[in-house]
């Protein structure tokens, strides 16, 4: 719970932040970053915003609850991305399906990230490493913005108001 | 002076020995040498934007060539995240 400037330049800098973040995940598969280091980013946005208005009233708007069926969310769907690698053996008989096989790179069934690129400008290539970056942004968004509430909520000071 | 100060001073000696002769070991920065094996990276740097399509060689080395050890990072935040929430439960209250 800080002064009104803090909260004011959190509230100009939390769309920007956000905005940012996301970028560096969705072009994860172009330019420098990916899942991790996006996450990292829209993470501390929140916690900017967690330092500015308080654990007290952050938690009473995000429930931790959701936090981690986001972050589970993340982590589901990485390993389904991986374990989708595998059923190509048994849909397809293909001899080439693994753990963590890149199904939607050169073929013409799912129109999605199939082309391989030849430059920065093309988003729509890499196949599934676009839907990984996705996934592990999503789970390291949640994960650390979970992190830093939980710790800030129990380590609140006993005589902050409860407003 | 007590024992504890003792022994913290004995392991900064020992831990500032290490750190400042493995410093001189290091090795130079952008320098080819033999012992880095460098035929995986120069395979990495010709066949990644064929084989995984994606422009990002790190991304292609991350989530392509090295995806179980990415796996293995992220049950690493997921353990650390229910261990949180586990251990600080009851002070939530």
């Amino acid at each position: 719970m800080m002064s009104r400037i803090v909260k004011t330049i959190s509230n100009i800098a939390f769309p920007i932040v956000t905005i940012y973040g996301l970028y560096v995940i969705a072009h994860g598969h172009l330019t420098p970053g990916g899942g991790f280091q996006g996450g990292a980013v829209v993470a501390s946005g929140c916690a900017m915003v967690l330092v500015a208005y308080g654990s007290v009233w952050t938690m009473r708007k995000v429930k931790e609850k959701h936090l981690s069926i986001l972050e589970s969310l993340g982590a589901i769907g990485f390993i389904g991305l991986g374990f989708i690698g595998i059923l190509l053996v048994f849909f397809y008989s293909s001899s080439d399906g693994n753990f963590f096989q890149n199904f939607l790179l050169k073929q013409d069934v799912i129109p999605i990230f199939n082309e391989i690129g030849k430059g920065l400008s093309n988003i729509n290539t890499a196949g599934v490493l676009p839907l990984m970056n996705f996934a592990v942004g999503l789970k390291v968004i949640a994960g650390l913005f979970v992190i830093v509430l939980v710790m800030a909520y129990a380590t609140r000071l006993k005589g902050e108001k409860q407003k | 002076m007590s024992s504890r100060n003792i022994v913290g001073a004995v392991f900064f000696v020992i831990i500032a020995v290490f750190l400042f002769f493995s410093a001189l070991l290091i090795h130079p920065f952008g320098e080819f040498n033999e012992d880095n094996n460098p035929e995986m990276d120069q395979y990495i740097i010709d066949n990644a934007q064929n084989q995984t399509g994606a422009d990002n060689s790190v991304t292609s080395v991350v989530f392509d060539y090295r995806g179980f050890d990415t796996l293995g990072e992220a049950t690493v935040l997921f353990t650390a995240v229910a261990g949180v929430i586990l251990l600080f439960r009851r002070l939530k209250k």
